[in-house]
């Protein structure tokens, strides 16, 4: 690899130090940095924030990866092995190896140093190089060479005295699972971990886990509490994902209050031999397990963002605040189910965001609640889309080659990648097919547009790893609809017809119904 | 003599080849990015004055959801590029009622670039965005009479991105992806 590391940190030390500050530097508005992994260590890239969009100094990626820049002519030239990249002062658009190709910003001087939007290196960088260069954007990671860096996200469903907690890795990666005490730890067959800030939120309610930390690079720990009584660990690919799950029996004698805190030291502990597994607890893959755990709704906007606003002043920001958290309180409430919002409040959210909350808990469903506007004041009723994508992107990762990774041990294994952007792609018959069983649900309760479902290319639904869905409750831009859709009536009707829909859809999953035979449908 | 004289022509011959590298072809390959594939919008064109052509040009249709093809006289433009410039400038200008047009009032095209694979990359100004009434529906029509307007009449562009203001953006009102070049869209018209 012609990659050579200038600065060799300790990579414990460092993750450690990146995931005590990152929640400290984001909720302070300070500029995350970028860390950069390869096969002889990480590094850190600093970031410099200008009017939201993130930047990095060509000068910190010329050292990084062996680059050669020179300004010249009004234009500023990358070179690497031959290979040019061509910037242009005060233009989006950039060559690279004589293609063209869009930055989302211009390149910007600052002082001496010219600055780049980050995805740079994703979009001109990673085509001239000769290893492998991934950008993580979301985690602010830029993974060279063929490393194995699954995505961690991890779930806990409460189930009677006992509990399950599902820890997936994506792309897949194996695991071994060993108890100390009231610990289990969780290592990975990997050469690093991409893990959220918070790895783990635990429930309001208490539960048998009291918390998951990353203990090293390549190890989660499981805390639990003193009355937890044995664990059942099974593991099975789901699609590009490894799926762990901790069948975890609660102890039948055991009735001390839980502590408020995990022990600080988990070696002082009383080591348990695993038990026999829970009786009590469905097994962990069978048939009778729900096909719906988890639904995140996306309420609309927010912050700054109003979306569209009503003639008599209803802000479609409020309006799906206001529907998403009915929708909430009755899917919880009617079917014991985890509903996630990605925003619990007035305020900014990106639309990244919005889909990560979702990915990173692992919901079975999305959907994106929103309402419409029109150029024409009397257009009305309610429409549901879900994602489109053009042929060749379809395509591309229907076709997303796996690659052939070598593991511990020897011998190799094939990882199936999917790029952020394209997750959608395959689940859209199954988006498409609640969509169709939502318009059936809403068409005699509520109006529905001239043409109730759509197929469009819309950002939010496009990195949703799940079948996800946008509901356009109707038009503010209607004055008439304006005051329908702000009333209680209005959205109970709607949220009762959306619960109808989803129980309609659980039971289709449960008797193995196809979702529908519906394929790709690209835009020509 | 004879020979002392062609060896003066090639020496002669190469260094003009070597100064017409320098002074006149890396400038072009390496300045600008645009400047191989496509010229700036601010640049006169070559327009014979008075004639025209026909262009389906793209408004809002009755029902509010769809977009609707007319038919108007397009100033004629010297190639792809210029006519395409036109198409665009004729496509957000201000209409009269009864037409609605889906692009926000006070849009103006800032700059257009057409690459050799028939990629167009439509500059609008910041208005096409901060003046957008928001709503999926709205925002499908204004990019898609955009898009529509420059692959329906034009064969030798296939997909178009919408910038704002000199930069990419991710949508103009929270809704459609725009980091990519959009195809023509037939399910939108009526």
């Amino acid at each position: 690899m012609s990659f050579r590391p200038r600065f060799l940190f300790p990579a414990t030390s460092l993750l450690a130090l990146g995931l005590m500050l990152a929640p400290a530097l984001f909720g302070q508005g300070t500029a995350p940095s970028l860390t950069l992994i390869a096969r002889d260590g990480r590094r850190a890239i600093p970031l410099t924030l200008v009017a939201d969009q993130e930047f990095v100094a060509l000068d910190d990626l010329a050292a990084q990866f062996q680059l050669a820049v020179q300004e010249s002519l009004g234009a500023v030239t990358v070179s690497y092995k031959g290979k040019t990249i061509v910037l242009t002062p005060d233009q989006t658009l950039a060559s690279v190896a004589g293609r063209l190709i869009s930055l989302p910003a211009a390149p910007s001087r600052s002082g001496r140093r010219w600055l780049v939007p980050v995805e740079f290196v994703g979009r001109a960088l990673a085509p001239i190089y000769d290893s492998r260069v991934e950008l993580r954007k979301p985690s602010h990671l830029v993974i060279v060479g063929d490393l194995r860096v699954p995505r961690i996200s991890t779930r806990y469903d409460a189930i009677g005295s006992g509990g399950r907690l599902t820890i997936d890795a994506s792309p897949r990666a194996t695991s071994t699972v060993s108890q100390d005490g009231d610990h289990i730890f969780v290592k990975f067959d990997a050469d690093a971990l991409d893990t959220p800030a918070t790895v783990f939120a635990a429930p309001a309610a208490p539960t048998l886990v009291q918390g998951v930390r990353l203990v090293d690079p390549l190890t989660l720990g499981v805390d639990l509490l003193s009355r937890f009584g044995g664990f059942k660990a099974t593991s099975q690919p789901v699609d590009d994902t490894m799926r762990l799950v901790l069948d975890l029996a609660g102890g039948q004698t055991d009735t001390t209050p839980p502590p408020s805190n995990p022990p600080s030291n988990p070696q002082s502990a009383v080591p348990t031999p695993p038990s026999s597994p829970p009786p009590e607890l469905p097994p962990a893959f069978g048939q009778s397990a729900p096909a719906i755990r988890t639904v995140a709704i996306d309420p609309g906007h927010g912050g700054d963002d109003a979306g569209v606003r009503g003639s008599n002043g209803v802000k479609e920001k409020d309006l799906a605040l206001s529907v998403a958290r009915r929708l909430k309180g009755l899917l919880e409430a009617r079917l014991g189910i985890r509903v996630l919002l990605t925003r619990e409040d007035d305020r900014n959210i990106s639309i990244d965001e919005r889909a990560a909350i979702a990915n990173n808990n692992k919901a079975d469903l999305f959907v994106s609640i929103h309402a419409n506007a029109s150029m024409r004041n009397t257009t009305a009723g309610a429409t549901v889309y879900h994602a489109a994508f053009f042929a060749d992107a379809a395509q591309a990762a229907g076709a997303a080659r796996p690659e052939r990774l070598p593991t511990f041990g020897g011998g190799l294994r094939d990882v199936e990648m999917v790029p952020w952007d394209l997750a959608q792609t395959r689940h859209l018959a199954q988006s498409g097919a609640f969509s169709d069983l939502l318009i059936a649900q809403l068409g005699d309760r509520i109006p529905l547009a001239l043409r109730p479902t759509g197929e469009a290319p819309l950002r939010v639904l496009e990195s949703a790893n799940m079948p996800a869905v946008l509901v356009e409750l109707g038009y503010l831009s209607n004055a008439t609809q304006e005051k329908q859709m702000a009333g209680e009536t209005f959205q109970n009707v709607f949220v009762q017809a959306f619960y109808d829909t989803v129980v309609r859809y659980r039971d289709s999953l449960h008797a193995g119904e196809a979702p529908g035979d519906r394929a790709s449908r690209d835009f020509k | 003599m004879s020979r002392q004289a062609v060896a003066a022509g090639l020496v002669g011959a190469t260094a003009i080849a070597l100064g017409s590298l320098l002074f006149a072809g890396l400038p072009r390959w390496y300045g600008p990015v645009d400047a191989r594939t496509a010229a700036p919008s601010a640049a006169p064109t070559t327009i014979a004055p008075g004639r025209k052509i026909k262009a389906h040009l793209f408004y809002v249709a009755e029902d509010g959801l769809r977009l609707t093809s007319v038919e108007h006289d397009v100033a004629y433009g010297d190639g792809p590029l210029e006519q395409a410039r036109e198409i665009l400038n004729a496509q957000v200008a201000p209409v009269a009622e009864p037409t609605v047009s889906a692009v926000p009032p006070g849009t103006t095209l800032r700059a257009l670039f057409l690459t050799d694979r028939g990629v167009a990359f439509v500059d609008l100004s910041r208005e096409v965005a901060a003046a957008h009434t928001g709503g999926t529906d709205s925002e499908l029509l204004t990019v898609y009479t955009i898009v529509n307007a420059l692959t329906m009449n034009l064969p030798a562009i296939t997909t178009v991105q919408v910038l704002v203001d000199g930069k990419e953006v991710e949508t103009l009102a929270g809704h459609v992806d725009l980091r990519r070049p959009l195809a023509r869209n037939l399910d939108l018209v009526q």
